[in-house]
């Protein structure tokens, strides 16, 4: 018996389809488990207070704090370098040898793998310009690594603003850096800031980056400067599943949940961004 | 005044465009500095050739064979996964499913890339390596696999977004066409739509692969640590991220064992270089 095209095509359809439901159950468990298992973990305390009895107990506010401090200097850095690099290649950068050579160099940097940022911001930041394991050198480092992502979402907003919206503030006598700041800029700013947000979130939970550079592995009380240590979210995770023995189930997945909830708002946020550009533009 | 403010603003944005060709030969610089001064007292060939990873032996070994096989053996078992997966999951939605049920996959598979690596750890940790030990009858169940599987889930968002772009951006009239022939619909996506798309297929299934590859966490918990020539998937090994990331914190500061953690970092650096590059290389290749 021959298999007819049409049975050729239930076959494929029904084999692809099987494919999505494999990528997307573990998804879904993931949550599921995570939620579970965390939310008995979650109230006011385990998000006020210090850590205790060598982190068995007690809450994880240094390190829900450490995470915050951490994401506010890596922004601090990366938004305006990465928003200046991304106006530079769509309205100053001609097409020429130079220019090619940044956009390779940000594919490259897109694919630096996380650690080897960390030995980067070791020899550089922590040892080279010696600000020693800080939140500086932590900040700084996360900011390069969330470069690529903060100049590409620029390049790609910058370059949806209708050239004819540059044209006629050009026609009307401004200069070409008025017409950027006061005509391109507002009307590319939130699709600046959903690349922004990604970019957050990416630098929050990592792990690799900040293990060398910032991390503490246990400070029960919130950094004075930037030039001291913090704790961090991804970090105490790691810590509390495989460094410290007899750590309870719940304190584990409530961390995980606290990480995961956070960067979880922080990609809603960005999706909330996005789909209201796309609602409201009226070119 | 203004022109010179103009020309002031011009020059600091120039600046700024090129802050990324600086930062990628910083990083080579400064892993360059200290991962060259291995061979100051270590043999080229004794790292690139030698098969005993053991910093604490006495003369100690830094041989990178058997992290690099590990990189290699769990980069495989995810690719094994993760690229066929991938696949077929960007042709469903790309092409298969209705438009609300596309909708569902798709920020499915943006909510698994959102998943720090970290937690993926944790839950591989606790979840994924009982099922291993038991469904294979192992001592541990922190192997290569298990690393795997971990890795392919992370691999696969990658996949999955950039060949979604790759196949929605195949113009509508060679699909058009290939149906008024009288050719059925699947018989169009494997005969047409991925043959046309194949230089992003081949992009994004090497994006994926050097995000695998650079992955550090997920594997460090997952894949046992144990630094031995691998033999089999289902053994623990120890990648080369992992290493960097779990040695470096007992290392003394310019001492030899540090250096040679610098080295294996160079040696990444140059593998996901040279993985971006061609990746770059095919999707540039699609829009000449």
């Amino acid at each position: 018996m021959k298999i007819t095209a049409q049975t050729k095509q239930k076959i494929a359809f029904g084999f692809l389809g099987a494919a999505a439901v494999t990528v997307i159950v573990p998804v879904i468990l993931i949550f599921v488990i995570l939620i579970e298992k965390g939310l008995p973990a979650l109230n006011w305390e385990f998000l006020s207070a210090m850590p205790r009895m060598g982190m068995r107990a007690g809450g994880i506010y240094p390190a829900i704090m450490g995470t915050l401090y951490l994401v506010l200097g890596t922004i601090a850095v990366a938004l305006p370098l990465g928003v200046l690099a991304g106006i530079y290649l769509v309205e100053y950068a001609r097409q020429n040898f130079m220019t090619r050579m940044i956009k390779v160099a940000i594919v490259n940097l897109a694919g630096v793998p996380s650690v080897v940022y960390g030995l980067f911001g070791l020899g550089l930041f922590v040892i080279f310009l010696k600000f020693g394991a800080s939140i500086l050198a932590g900040s700084l480092t996360l900011a390069i690594m969330i470069l690529p992502v903060i100049i590409t979402s620029t390049e790609e907003a910058l370059s949806s603003v209708p050239r004819s919206f540059r044209e006629a503030s050009l026609a009307l006598g401004v200069s070409k850096w008025q017409t950027i700041r006061y005509v391109v800029l507002p009307n590319a700013l939130p699709g600046i800031l959903t690349g922004t947000i990604l970019g957050i979130s990416r630098a929050a939970g990592e792990t690799a980056p900040i293990l060398f550079t910032v991390a503490a592995f246990y400070l029960p009380r919130l950094p004075g400067s930037v030039f001291d240590q913090c704790m961090a979210l991804p970090y105490h995770l790691y810590v509390l599943s495989t460094q410290i023995p007899n750590v309870s189930t719940k304190l584990q997945y409530g961390t995980a949940l606290v990480l995961v909830g956070l960067v979880f708002l922080l990609n809603i946020a960005a999706t909330l961004v996005r789909s209201r550009i796309r609602s409201k533009k009226l070119w | 005044m203004r022109k010179v403010r103009e020309w002031l603003i011009e020059k600091i944005i120039l600046l700024n465009g090129f802050a990324c060709i600086l930062f990628v030969g910083l990083i080579f610089f400064f892993l360059a500095k200290d991962g060259l001064a291995l061979f100051r007292t270590f043999s080229p060939a004794g790292f690139f050739l030698g098969t005993l990873w053991n910093p604490l032996a006495e003369p100690p070994q830094f041989g990178i064979v058997p992290l690099f096989l590990g990189s290699l053996w769990v980069t495989l078992g995810a690719a094994l996964i993760s690229v066929p997966l991938g696949i077929a999951c960007a042709i469903f939605i790309g092409e298969i499913a209705p438009r609300w049920l596309r909708e569902i996959l798709k920020a499915g598979v943006e909510l698994l890339a959102a998943i720090p690596s970290i937690v993926i750890g944790f839950i591989g940790i606790t979840m994924l390596a009982p099922v291993i030990r038991n469904t294979f009858h192992l001592t541990t169940g922190l192997t290569a696999f298990t690393g795997s599987v971990a890795l392919a889930f992370m691999a696969i968002p990658t996949i999955v977004s950039m060949m979604e772009d790759a196949i929605t951006s195949v113009p509508r009239h060679y699909k058009e066409g290939s149906l008024a022939l009288g050719a059925t619909h699947w018989q169009t996506i494997y005969r047409v739509i991925v043959p046309a798309a194949s230089s992003g297929i081949v992009a994004s299934v090497m994006l994926g692969i050097g995000r695998v590859i650079g992955e550090t966490m997920a594997v460090m918990m997952l894949t046992g640590n144990a630094s031995v020539m691998p033999k089999s998937l289902l053994e623990p090994v120890r990648t080369m991220t992992a290493t960097i990331a779990a040695e470096m914190g007992e290392t003394v500061r310019g001492s030899e064992h540090y250096f040679s953690l610098f080295a294996v970092g160079l040696v990444l650096f140059a593998i996901t270089f040279a993985i971006n590059l061609v990746a770059d290389m095919a999707l540039h290749h699609k829009k000449k």
